[in-house]
């Protein structure tokens, strides 16, 4: 049976329809690639890698869905209820189920075959000579610590370009998961497993990582930025890291050192003080790092001081409890701490 | 009357409120499970409002951290448990004996026991709000945060007491469904005959029975865990909490198909009715949705991608989920088919049928996105997969179950549902979900991740949250409508015909609504589309003998007294163990009178 000029024009139409929504939704789709925390702008070769696979699936699946709306759209024109037509009585077309049963068939192997050679490529082991980090998840803050290089660090992880990166993932209460959408897709972080990622950054910048496996109250506070530096920044940046805590200068950061060592060192380490709690974050070099409380807010003398002040109030279920700290500890404290870099 | 020593007597129809409370018709069952569905189905709506207000602006400050973690998990707890399957059990409850001509159900009292425990359990769970705080560590509970260490309140305790009532109602329900299908068909209906919804539901109710006792286990473990100092999910005392985990995904991925495949029933009964023309493959249709029951149990592990699975699983678990692509492509073409050459009339069930296809393709191809481990390692828990469950139960179950109220509102009430009023609550539904939902996939491709209460205004997040705001209460109006809608109607009195559609299928050969013996005479089924085949074969209804006289199952209180039972052993647990003790006793003694019970 020969369309008529009618079914012609109204599947034009459908298709017309179709095009120009789905061209609204992949410019909705593209601009999301310029976004600060993007999953579409991969900077590493494995995010690389992964990305391709995502691309080739992308429009493959945009193809099928402009097809499947075309037709759905078009039949539902075409074979609109007019005077004059009956329903053609059609129970089936075996030709055409088999027909049909075969285009998922095919388009599945055309996605399963590099999604598989991609899974060979990035879940392997890492290449030799990378830099180890053994990243670990608290309730709400990441801890990195680099065993071959001596350096430990909280919620801002140092990389050198160019050079692979062997991530070792553990967790110190419940499962969490390290994600750094343009450098590395998640893995999680699961108490009793030691889960592995490994990446090559290929730029230099810095990168914003979040939690992504729901870990509680404040689990949307718990992000980190990825710093990707040449390797003379990192090295430098790594002795900076192995030295002690920096004595403390004035009267006013002195009195600070006291309240760090007394209350704060239930908790924290400050290396080369008496301070050596371990629950929370070392806070050795804490005023080198640009964010606070797991990257909630920047690293600066207000945001600090409301930080001390009422742990809980500004991040939720905080585990650093409310010292009731007056306000000149406050400030001897604030002093103390921004000197430690 | 013959009474039982030592039972009550049996219940008579005295008042209204008792008849309900006593019955066993598997109408009345259904109509309680639909008015409850329906209102649980507004609570979780009223969840999710919540949280689309709270994350409409960066730093929102309309509920705090602890209360959006008990939205967003009993948002999904309510959807899933409250809503969506009692509204399909209600579906089912009605239509079943209908649409396979019988008087009801094989065990009509153990289908009045499966609504009160349900009801039970869904009241139990709900008080949780109430009683100290509700379940907030997702509809999931992973371990360890479930553990008491994490989660040192009762909402854990509630969600685990809760889910185990509701499992134990969808088992006994389940059961029951199953052995009316395979036993109480009418003559000349076999297998092959079924309507397509039939055959969804016993896929359904297969999967329940084969599912749920794989979370019952896993539940009664993190009762332990939580409440008995057991540790099968401590990883500090050598447990695993992987191992929650795969029990959980083995249950719940089934359980995404316990959710959908009623709603695919739904739209193979409302397209060919409305297309006019039979459905398209209808035995390929069948095969199809065995298919992706039987595949549904090999690919729990792809929600565990980023768990840190080995190279081989991810691939045979990417293999197995990629493989559901295709019966489930071979149902989006067949309804296509059905389409093809038909005089489709466009009512508001039909808009929603079509509707269905669109937005269910749309969820699957998403869904076979993330299939591949390595985009998954992206996808997963950001916002694109809020997006694709999204599209498939909002788009596919919610959609499809509005598309079979349209459809057998007549049947079930003897009234039409306004019709533009209808056409205005789904074009507001149809623009409020794709506006709610669609830019949810660019939040996830631009990094946001899933059960965040706040969210910061540098990360480019803002306009599409706030375009998923709009749509959301563009949707709560498109519900309002409805309601309207449903309430207006009902106050009209009864006008519709026996088969006001000219519909195939045997429900339609009844009165509307139907009488409490369903059938005066039990149809003869001669073709996989009866009606169609005695209207052109010009077959009479049969004629009604004189003095019909049909037995039918008496009302009963055991189903509500053993309901009751069962809820007191669960509220024992998460209050004073007495009362627990109380609810064993009830329900022996439930057991007993129901045992004994005389059945005339």
């Amino acid at each position: 049976m020969r369309p008529s000029a009618r079914a012609i024009t109204l599947t034009i139409v459908s298709l017309a329809i179709v095009l120009v929504t789905s061209l609204l939704i992949w410019l909705g789709w593209d601009a999301t690639a310029s976004d600060p925390q993007t999953t579409l702008d991969p900077l590493s070769d494995n995010a690389r890698a992964v990305n391709d696979v995502y691309t080739l699936i992308t429009i493959l699946a945009g193809v099928v869905m402009i097809g499947v709306l075309t037709l759905v759209l078009a039949f539902s024109f075409v074979f609109r209820e007019r005077p004059g037509h009956e329903a053609q009585q059609i129970h089936g077309n075996p030709r055409l189920e088999v027909f049909w049963t075969l285009i998922p068939v095919i388009i599945v192997v055309a996605i399963a075959v590099p999604s598989f050679q991609v899974i060979v490529d990035t879940t392997g082991d890492a290449p030799d000579k990378s830099v180890e980090v053994v990243a670990t998840g608290h309730q709400w803050w990441f801890e990195f610590e680099y065993p071959e290089l001596g350096a430990l660090t909280a919620n801002e992880l140092h990389l050198p370009v160019g050079r692979s990166i062997n991530v070792e993932l553990r967790s110190g209460d419940v499962i969490h998961s390290f994600w750094v959408p343009q450098l590395s897709g998640k893995v999680d972080m699961v108490p009793g497993h030691n889960n592995r990622l490994w990446f090559t950054p290929e730029q230099t910048g810095t990168f914003l990582g979040q939690c992504a496996e729901f870990c509680g109250t404040s689990h949307a506070h718990m992000r980190f930025r990825v710093v990707v530096e040449s390797e003379a920044d990192f090295d430098a940046w790594v002795d900076s890291q192995l030295a002690d805590a920096a004595p403390a200068q004035g009267t006013l950061a002195e009195a600070g050192e006291g309240i760090a060592t007394t209350i704060c060192a239930a908790c924290h380490t400050i290396r080369g003080t008496t301070a050596a709690g371990q629950i929370g974050p070392d806070l050795t070099h804490v005023a080198s790092r640009t964010t606070l409380a797991s990257g909630m807010f920047d690293n600066d003398t207000d945001n600090l001081r409301d930080w001390l002040a009422d742990p809980p109030d500004v991040k939720p279920g905080s585990k650093m409890p409310n010292l009731n700290l007056t306000d000149e500890q406050l400030d001897q404290l604030v002093a103390y701490l921004q000197g430690l870099d | 009357m013959a009474t039982a020593a030592g039972t009550f007597p049996q219940a008579h129809e005295e008042s209204t409120i008792w008849t309900w409370l006593t019955t066993v018709d598997h109408k009345k069952i259904g109509a309680m499970y639909g008015v409850t569905g329906f209102a649980f189905f507004l609570l979780a709506g009223f969840e999710a409002l919540l949280i689309r207000t709270q994350l409409a602006v960066p730093n929102g400050t309309v509920v705090d951290a602890e209360r959006f973690n008990q939205l967003f998990s009993m948002h999904a707890l309510t959807m899933i448990f409250l809503a969506i399957m009692p509204l399909g059990a209600s579906f089912f409850n009605f239509f079943l004996p209908l649409m396979i001509g019988a008087r009801d159900v094989a065990f009509p009292r153990l289908n009045a026991l499966s609504y009160w425990v349900f009801l039970g359990g869904a009241l139990l769970l709900t008080s949780s709000f109430v009683f100290g705080g509700a379940p907030d560590g997702g509809w999931f509970a992973y371990a360890p945060l479930s553990a008491e260490e994490f989660s040192p309140g009762t909402g854990l305790d509630f969600y685990v007491v809760g889910l185990l009532l509701l499992g134990t109602s969808s088992l006994i329900a389940s059961l029951n469904f199953a052995v009316t299908v395979i036993n109480m068909r009418a003559p000349g209906m076999s297998m092959m005959r079924l309507p397509v919804f039939i055959w969804m539901m016993l896929v359904v109710n297969f999967l329940l029975i084969l599912s749920l006792p794989v979370i019952t286990v896993a539940l009664i473990q993190l009762l332990f865990d939580r409440n008995f100092t057991t540790n099968f999910f401590t990883p500090s005392e050598g447990g695993d909490p992987i191992l929650w985990q795969h029990l959980f995904w083995v249950f719940a991925h089934p359980e995404v198909y316990v959710l959908i495949l009623p709603s695919m029933g739904i739209v193979s009964e409302v397209l060919p009715v409305f297309a006019k023309k039979p459905l398209f493959g209808y035995s390929a249709m069948v095969f199809a949705g065995v298919a992706i029951a039987v595949l549904g149990f090999a690919v729990w592990s792809h929600h565990m991608f980023t768990t840190g699975l080995d190279t081989v699983p991810q691939i045979v678990f990417s293999a197995s989920t990629m493989a559901i692509a295709v019966p489930t492509g071979i149902k989006i073409f067949n309804w296509m088919g059905t389409l093809y050459g038909g005089s489709i009339q466009f009512n508001t069930a039909m808009y929603f049928a079509v509707s269905f296809i669109a937005l269910f393709t749309i969820g699957g191809l998403s869904g076979v996105m993330h299939a591949s481990p390595p985009v998954d390692s992206q996808q997963q828990d950001s916002y694109f997969i809020v997006a694709h469950i999204h599209y498939v139960l909002f788009g596919g179950a919610i959609v499809g179950i509005f598309s079979g109220i349209y459809y057998w509102f007549p049947k079930l009430t003897g009234r039409f549902l306004d019709e533009t009023m209808g056409k205005v609550h789904f074009w507001t539904m149809f623009i409020g979900m794709n506006l709610t939902f669609f830019p949810m996939h660019f939040l996830g491709l631009s990094g946001m991740p899933r059960r965040i209460y706040t969210y910061d205004a540098d990360l480019g997040w803002e306009t599409w949250n706030m375009v998923a705001t709009i749509g959301a209460y563009v949707l709560a109006f498109s519900v309002l409508v409805f309601l309207v809608n449903f309430f207006t109607t009902m106050r009209k009195a009864p006008d519709a015909p026996d088969n006001p559609w000219d519909a195939p299928t045997l429900e339609w050969a009844t009165t509307s609504p139907p009488p409490e013996h369903d059938f005066d005479v039990i149809p003869v089924v001669r073709d996989r589309d009866p009606l169609w085949y005695d209207r052109d074969n010009g077959i009479e209804k049969p004629e009604v003998p004189a003095g019909l006289h049909i037995h039918l199952p008496p009302p009963s209180y055991f189903p509500l007294l053993m309901g009751g039972g069962s809820l007191l052993l669960g509220v024992g647990v998460l209050s004073h163990l007495a009362l627990t003790a109380l609810g064993v006793v009830i329900i022996v003694y439930s057991v007993w009178g129901w045992a004994l019970e005389p059945t005339d």
